[in-house]
């Protein structure tokens, strides 16, 4: 039986209404009085000095109301490093030179968008092409034309460190087997359907307000102050509602200080929308990667060591780029437990588009090569490929060194119950077949611990405020992207003072407002704001007892309960008194002063990269077609230990959001990069799943309780993609009889590999 | 040169002055301000733009405003009665198949043609129906789940 009341329900989104009649305002959708148009110049080639930018001829266009290159004084570094600031690396706009094409060098503000375009033909940029590198293996060659001219083969080593543990040699020496394999993931874009917006309105002499399509409106906020010029507070940063993320909206672009900057130049409000196809070329996307795993096991399947080597093509400049390189040897270390350790990660300057974190920070590009080195190995052992991961799977209450404590893991429940669900004992054991069935496991970070901006403040704050009629209203700054998270942390305030969903306002999205919060990365709303709403929740509770116990004749607060719209004395709901009635009584005893709450939320000591793991187990069910090479996957199951399942639908809708996603990266999405120059930029040619591409999905929850979540819950955003490829890989090899070491797998692989393998 | 063109959107009629390349689209968000209608690709291929033209759905982003005289349009914003959501509407989100909701004014309208065709519309069917909505974020289960709810007749 649910203890709970509204957490465990599928609650409808609290903005089902707004989205469903479309008066939802997305950035775009805004417009003010006298507002400009503003549009970027890009560069046309990937490498090149800039020598001379002439924008007299633009500015002399009538309608044009300012034009701004990176000769104005806008060269500070922008970046969410502060805490090393050795990693920043890109300005708002290119001055001496350009790294990848498309590249922002100038930026028109005017009267309507076909000026601006019109502008921006007249403004006279003088390139000097220079050599460039376009692939990790071109940009890490002896004597490789550098990007950044400080690095040498185009590897800041201040980027990642070397990580290890335990001693790998030794784990390899004592193995029964080891094998080394090589894989390889391609570039991938975010392609949430809502392009970048940014509308900026400055008011002199100092404020500006920006509504920004960012998933970071703390972070961004502090960026744009910075290259601007004013105080952090200066700046106000609204996020309207928000077209999707999947990370791409975790760093700050171009048209977030453009749009600032031309305000403050016009006297002017000034809008900023991306088109798909800026999206596609300059927009951010997921790193390539090149990866080597040497896994030594013993003879019963027991892993011993395990050695990792992988180079991600960062593109032109740092984004993320340094914690996803952190975090994908991470990941290896949280799913099976390994005795020895050793990761080296380099991420690689090319002069190819910024990767940046994606759906998963790297966990997509880890789980491939890991959980497809795991079926090599049990074929080599002769073992049930879910025999070994269940011999080899973290348990609740280990210790992993990169991470800490595990308090909760539900990896061996969610194996059983997709093996059994799929029928895994009884399947086909034959290879070649043409149906394929496999299973792969994920770990994901529920929310980072890395402290990189360097901020003063606690990671996630909320502030409740309670009134007289039984309502409340909750500040935060958590971003909704579409995950649902303003619906979570409303259901979490709701439970925990005894009130229902409606009794509940949301008010978030805006700098000036909420408490900080740094907002939707690494999978963290759950976890950090959560637990921040709920210590706002307590912080009010505790006072609303402290003024109803005299009143109800109870010495001790203990004995009370917010429960049902009451607050009364445990079990026995004549003694007490309404929730507004109690607010009342606080209200009157603070002389009128609002009544409310406050709660943050910091995992300090709680482990070095996150406080949790969230975790699942995935099966795929493939067809594939051996005359075309076509690959349909039938059915996909999931198993998710989300640890306490706050919203079920909302759960789901992850998972399946995730199955699509991973999907789309097993068997068809790839950015075709030629020497800087993305050729498939749209959405006719970047094949992402549609409606007739989805299997028959199915999502189980697995039940786990996280100490440290609230009301025991975790991550469930992002880790259920990380597994999805490598499901859908393996069922094809047990498919067809030969091994994808390259994702996508697209028809023509599959053709050219079943000749390689008669060749 | 800019004409005044007259379009029926939503069952009323709007004078506005539209360049003759503007799409439709164009003139729905920014001389309407009817903005519920989405802009993802400008190409054809994403579906946001959806808009019901004469009943059967289209993109709005590939019709020039000027082609859309004399025909009846409606947006996101004509879907609900005054007093009610339409049932679609209702079901969207009670079976979570709205997320970022970016798609969802288009899936919608796709998923209004599709009934009014085919009342009786079986899963594929549905999926067939909204191949042309592209949405990122959903894997497309709720929003079909959501439509199959309809056709059963659970919201009126
Ligand atoms: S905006 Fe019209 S189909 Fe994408
Ligand atoms: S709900 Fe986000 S694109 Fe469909």
């Amino acid at each position: 039986m649910n203890k709970f009341s509204v957490i465990g329900q599928s609650v409808p989104r609290i903005d089902g209404w707004a989205k469903a009649t479309g008066s939802a305002m997305y950035t775009d959708d805004l417009s003010l009085p006298g507002m400009l148009i503003g549009k970027l110049l890009r560069s046309p080639h990937a490498h090149a000095r800039i020598l001379s930018i002439d924008v007299s001829k633009a500015l002399a266009l009538p309608g044009v109301k300012a034009v701004i290159t990176g000769n104005d004084p806008v060269t500070n570094k922008t970046t969410h490093w502060r805490m090393r600031p050795q990693l920043a690396d890109m300005a708002a706009l290119a001055s001496d030179r350009v790294r990848f094409l498309g590249e922002e060098v100038a930026a028109v503000a005017a009267v309507d968008e076909d000026t601006a375009i019109e502008a921006l033909s007249l403004i006279k940029v003088e390139y000097e092409p220079l050599p460039g590198v376009f692939t990790i293996e071109e940009a890490i060659a002896e004597n490789a034309p550098r990007v950044h001219d400080e690095f040498d083969r185009n590897i800041n080593p201040s980027v990642s460190l070397p990580v290890s543990y335990g001693d790998v040699e030794k784990g390899f020496a004592e193995s029964f087997h080891v094998r080394t394999d090589k894989f390889s993931t391609p570039t991938v874009i975010h392609a949430y359907m809502e392009p970048h917006s940014a509308l900026a309105s400055y008011e002199p002499p100092g404020k500006l307000t920006l509504w920004a399509s960012t998933a970071t409106p703390y972070y961004l906020k502090g960026d744009v102050a910075q290259v601007m010029g004013l105080r952090e507070s200066d700046v106000r940063v609204i996020k309207p509602y928000l077209g999707g993320n999947f990370g791409g909206r975790n760093v700050p672009f171009a048209l977030d200080f453009c749009a600032g900057l031309l305000s403050m130049r016009s006297g002017k409000p000034v809008k900023i929308t991306y088109d798909r196809k800026e999206e596609f070329n300059a927009a951010g996307r997921r790193h390539a990667a090149r990866l080597e795993l040497k896994t030594g096991v013993s003879k019963e399947g027991i892993l011993l060591a395990k050695e990792i080597s992988v180079y991600l093509d960062g593109g032109a400049y740092n984004g993320f780029g340094p914690t996803v390189t952190f975090l994908s040897g991470l990941y290896h270390t949280v799913v099976y437990r390994l005795p020895n350790y050793k990761f080296n990660g380099y991420r690689v300057y090319t002069n190819n588009p910024i990767a940046i974190g994606m759906r998963g920070f790297c966990g997509p590009q880890a789980h491939f090569a890991a959980e497809t080195q795991m079926d090599m190995i049990a074929e080599d052992l002769g073992m049930d490929p879910v025999e070994l991961r269940l011999k080899n799977v973290i348990k609740t209450g280990e210790i992993v060194p990169t991470v800490g404590v595990i308090k909760s893991c539900g990896l061996t429940e969610a194996l059983n119950k997709v093996s059994s669900a799929v029928n895994w004992s009884g399947r086909p054991k034959e290879k070649g077949t043409g149906k394929g069935m496999a299973i792969t496991c994920f770990g994901q970070m529920s929310g980072a611990n890395f402290n990189f901006y360097n901020t003063p403040y606690a990671y996630s704050g909320a502030e409740i405020r309670a009134y007289p009629d039984g309502t409340l209203t909750l500040f935060s700054l958590a971003a909704d992207v579409g995950q649902g998270s303003d619906t979570l942390l409303c259901q979490i305030a709701a439970e925990e003072l005894g009130l229902k969903i409606g009794d509940v306002r949301f008010i978030g999205n805006d700098t000036a407002v909420d408490p900080v919060d740094l907002g939707a990365y690494s999978s963290r709303q759950t976890m950090f704001s959560g637990n921040a709403v709920l210590a706002a929740a307590r912080d009010l509770k505790q006072q609303l007892f402290e003024a109803a116990s005299p009143k109800l004749e109870t010495s001790v607060i203990h004995e009370l309960e917010a429960r049902d719209g009451r607050i009364q004395v445990k079990g026995s709901a004549k003694r007490g008194m309404t929730f507004g009635e109690a607010v009342m009584c606080v209200l009157r005893a603070k002389g009128g002063k609002e009544v409310s709450g406050f709660g943050t939320y910091t995992p300090r000591g709680k482990g070095t990269a996150t406080p949790a793991v969230g975790y699942g187990v995935a099966a795929a069910e493939v067809e594939v077609n051996k005359e075309t090479g076509v690959t349909r996957v039938t059915r996909f199951t999931m198993a998710h230990d989300c640890g306490t399942n706050i919203n079920p639908m909302a759960v789901e809708g992850q998972v399946y959001g995730s199955i699509q996603m991973g999907l789309g990266y097993a068997l068809s999405e790839k950015l075709i990069i030629d020497k800087g120059r993305v050729m498939n930029a749209n959405f006719l040619d970047y094949k992402m799943p549609s409606t007739l591409d989805m299997p028959e999905m199915v999502s189980f929850a697995i039940d786990t309780v996280d100490p440290e979540g609230p009301f025991g819950a975790k991550e469930s955003g992002e880790g259920p993609i990380n597994c999805v490829a490598p499901a859908i890989t393996n069922a094809v090899y047990n498919a067809v009889g030969f091994r994808v070491m390259e994702l996508p797998v697209r028809p023509d692989d599959i053709l050219g590999l079943r000749k390689d393998k008669k060749g | 040169m800019k004409k005044t063109i007259s379009l029926d959107v939503n069952g009323a009629t709007y004078e506005t002055a539209a360049e003759p390349q503007d799409t439709l689209l164009d003139v729905l968000r920014g001389n309407l301000r009817l903005t519920g209608t989405k802009k993802g690709c400008e190409t054809g291929n994403c579906g946001a733009c959806t808009v019901l033209f004469d009943g059967n759905a289209v993109d709005s982003c590939l019709i020039l405003a000027l082609e859309a005289e004399g025909h009846k349009i409606i947006t996101i914003e004509g879907l609900a009665d005054a007093s009610k959501l339409h049932p679609l509407q209702q079901a969207f989100i009670k079976y979570g198949a709205i997320q970022c909701g970016y798609c969802t004014p288009g899936m919608l309208l796709s998923a209004k043609a599709l009934l009014d065709r085919l009342p009786r519309a079986n899963e594929e069917d549905i999926r067939k129906g909204l191949e042309g909505n592209l949405c990122r974020c959903t894997g497309y289960k709720q929003i079909v789940e959501a439509v199959e709810a309809v056709v059963r007749g659970e919201f009126k």
